[in-house]
């Protein structure tokens, strides 16, 4: 014990932590802040200490080539002791990374904590967020697959749509004309040096402004945060009812980073590791390019957004959002701390959460994507044929055959981007259907070029089948009307609308 | 007085000093950015386009769009597979052809050519087009990017060399266009 005590008195006398060390440690947290609400943070970092540690130990391995990375994956994946599950803890550390992180900004968010004097503390966090995510887009890069090389289209895509510099930021992006071996080492340099160099510096900020301004006290309804008396407020709280950090807040810190690791871990021994996916050769077409799950919220999004509109809001919602959240500590910098009594506070952050959590869904079964082999693999439900007549079967092979199917589902088989066709014929009548496919509009093609007159025929025959049993097809009221009226008129034969 | 002498001379070093970084750090910054902004500027001098053949025009039967690829004109030894960029082509009349970039308007995505409804589908967002290129539905606000092509001696060229993106083409540099 003495022999620890003076190694301990040797590096402290030249290494003077010790005292700064001390004060960490003893400095009193308000005793309700050391709650489960207040570990968010803490795991955040933890995870992030992981990610260091698997990415260094990745980067032994990986080839931050564009001929080599997909193939040092496969490695990684087979050939490497373990290298597999190495991948999957970074893989899934990055998803918990960006979890905590979120749900890290929603405690501050509502408990208050980015007031006055935190507004800086806060700042410094939205753009440890904007980091983290960049590390969750700059990482699916270098899982350099088929994903990974359209989804630098996409991003590409994107950035060209800013006025003026728009192509020249393309041609930074990408290193060059093209998605190639320039744009690999470059994605690789952002990733694993100049992001990870700033997040380390941006944290290490972040967590001394924690340290020096106290952590947040737990926010009552009715106390409010004013400028002029919060510091004084702060000190007699502490004074009065704080609890040393080491040890009365630190427990829970560490036991919940322990148990997001170990649920981290056996994620990543269940699941193991993401992808790789295709190789990312350009001349592979038949692929139907996905973003990781923190942007499957996006690529809804993108679906969504009218044509004329989608340029504005792609390039201003993501600068308005920023701005909100950078400048909202300092218009919001006083008053009410708790939630229950920011109600609009709550809201927003439902609201938010419904919209992404609902994004997020649709991301992940694409209703608005063709279904691409829907037309070749899935047949048209047996049932819908029985006792049709042979126009209506000719009729049913064109719909496969011109891959109405792709877009259209039947029995919920097919395609979303359209509507489902199974009652179509209760909806639109003989006409309305001929004209349907004749001149598209209301988001689908015209076929008017495509069919033959035949065709079309064979075609609406069909559709004219699909209606429930026990319900009658929708019918022109006005031109029954009309024919009776002819009818009587000419005493003709009529032949009546279907 | 002699140190207030001593502290100006001192405080104006100090300041000459910085002046002195400053200067030098301009300079070094000067090649930093050059380096930094090159695949900008390699583009206004020489530029990254230049015609390539898509092969015999045997390949391209006449009323149909078949998928073409090219070896993109600048590459990198450790490029990989990523220089082989894919194209669709589509012989008209033998006379008139179009060739229309992979790329999706919308977002950059493959586009897959149906030949049986004559519609190009992207599996992304939905965006579709119809066989001349012109957009049907979907996101895009634009019909296919199309490469500028000639014939000659029995073969396809495209002037080819760069990823069509909407900024691009918005721009002024490949719009819609074709020559014959």
């Amino acid at each position: 014990m003495r022999l620890i005590d003076r190694l301990g008195q040797w590096f402290n006398l030249r290494l003077p932590l010790g005292d700064p060390l001390q004060e960490t440690m003893k400095h009193l947290v308000p005793r309700k802040s050391a709650s489960w609400f207040y570990v968010f943070g803490s795991a955040a970092l933890t995870v992030f200490l992981l990610q260091v540690v698997t990415g260094i130990l990745l980067a032994l391995i990986y080839v931050p080539s564009a001929g080599e990375a997909w193939n040092s994956l496969q490695t990684l994946n087979q050939g490497v002791s373990l290298g597999w599950f190495i991948r999957a803890l970074h893989g899934w550390g990055s998803n918990f990374m960006v979890a905590i992180v979120l749900l890290h900004m929603v405690q501050v968010f509502l408990f208050g904590a980015y007031k006055f004097p935190r507004e800086l503390t806060w700042i410094v966090g939205v753009f440890l967020l904007l980091m983290t995510l960049a590390m969750a887009f700059s990482g699916q890069v270098l899982r350099f697959d088929q994903d990974a090389y359209w989804g630098l289209g996409i991003g590409a895509s994107i950035a060209s749509r800013v006025p003026v510099i728009g192509p020249w930021s393309v041609q930074l992006m990408l290193g060059g004309p093209i998605i190639a071996g320039a744009t690999l080492t470059r994605f690789f340099a952002l990733h694993v040096f100049l992001i990870p160099g700033l997040l380390i510096a941006f944290v290490g900020v972040h967590l001394l402004m924690v340290l020096k301004l106290g952590i947040n006290e737990w926010p009552m309804p009715g106390r409010i945060v004013r400028r002029s008396s919060y510091l004084q407020e702060y000190r007699e709280l502490t004074h009065q009812q704080g609890v040393p950090f080491v040890p009365d807040a630190l427990w829970k810190d560490i036991l919940f980073s322990g148990f997001i690791l170990v649920l981290i871990a056996g994620c990543a021994a269940y699941f193991g590791p993401f992808g790789p996916g295709g190789q990312p050769d350009p001349r592979i077409i038949q692929t139907a390019p996905r973003p990781d799950f923190f942007f499957l919220w996006l690529y809804a999004l993108l679906s969504f957004l009218p044509p004329a509109a989608e340029t504005p809001i792609m390039l201003l919602g993501p600068a308005i959002a920023l701005t909100v959240l950078l400048i909202l500590p300092l218009v919001a910098g006083e008053g009410e701390k708790s939630w229950r009594r920011r109600p609009i506070a709550v809201l927003s952050v439902l609201l938010i959460a419904v919209a992404l959590g609902t994004m997020t869904r649709l991301g992940e079964y694409t209703p608005w994507s063709p279904v691409m082999n829907a037309w070749s693999g899935l047949p048209i439900p047996p049932e819908y044929l029985h006792g049709a007549t042979s126009l209506e079967r000719q009729g049913a092979l064109v719909f496969q055959a011109k891959q109405c199917h792709n877009c259209h589902s039947l029995k919920g088989q097919g395609g979303q981007r359209g509507p489902a066709l199974d009652r179509v014929a209760l909806r639109l009548t003989h006409d309305q259907l001929i004209r349907q496919v004749i001149q598209g509009g209301g988001n689908m093609p015209a076929y008017a070029k495509n069919l033959t007159p035949a065709e079309t025929t064979a075609l609406v025959a069909f559709l004219e089948t699909l209606h429930p049993p026990n319900q009658t097809p929708a019918v022109n009221a006005s031109r029954a009307v009309a024919l009776h009226i002819d009818a009587q008129t000419n005493s003709s034969p009529i032949r009546g609308d279907r | 007085m002699n140190t207030e002498n001593r502290t100006s001379r001192r405080t104006m070093l100090v300041k000459l000093g910085l002046a002195f970084n400053g200067i030098v750090g301009a300079c070094v910054a000067v090649p930093i950015l050059r380096y930094l902004l090159s695949p900008v500027t390699r583009e206004r001098k020489v530029g990254y386009e230049s015609w390539l053949s898509l092969g015999g025009l045997e390949q391209f039967p006449a009323g149909q769009t078949r998928l073409a690829t090219y070896r993109n004109p600048v590459v990198n030894a450790w490029d990989g597979e990523t220089d082989d960029i894919a194209c669709w082509v589509r012989n008209v009349d033998d006379h008139t052809f179009q060739v229309f970039a992979v790329n999706c308007a919308h977002l950059g995505c493959p586009v897959r050519w149906f030949p049986q409804s004559n519609l190009f589908l992207c599996p992304c967002h939905g965006g579709v087009y119809y066989q001349d290129g012109s957009r049907a539905s979907g996101p895009p606000e634009r019909g296919l990017f199309q490469y500028h092509y000639k014939l000659e001696k029995g073969q396809l060229f495209i002037k080819a060399g760069e990823m069509p993106t909407p900024g691009r083409a918005a721009y002024g540099q490949r719009g819609g266009s074709k020559c014959a």
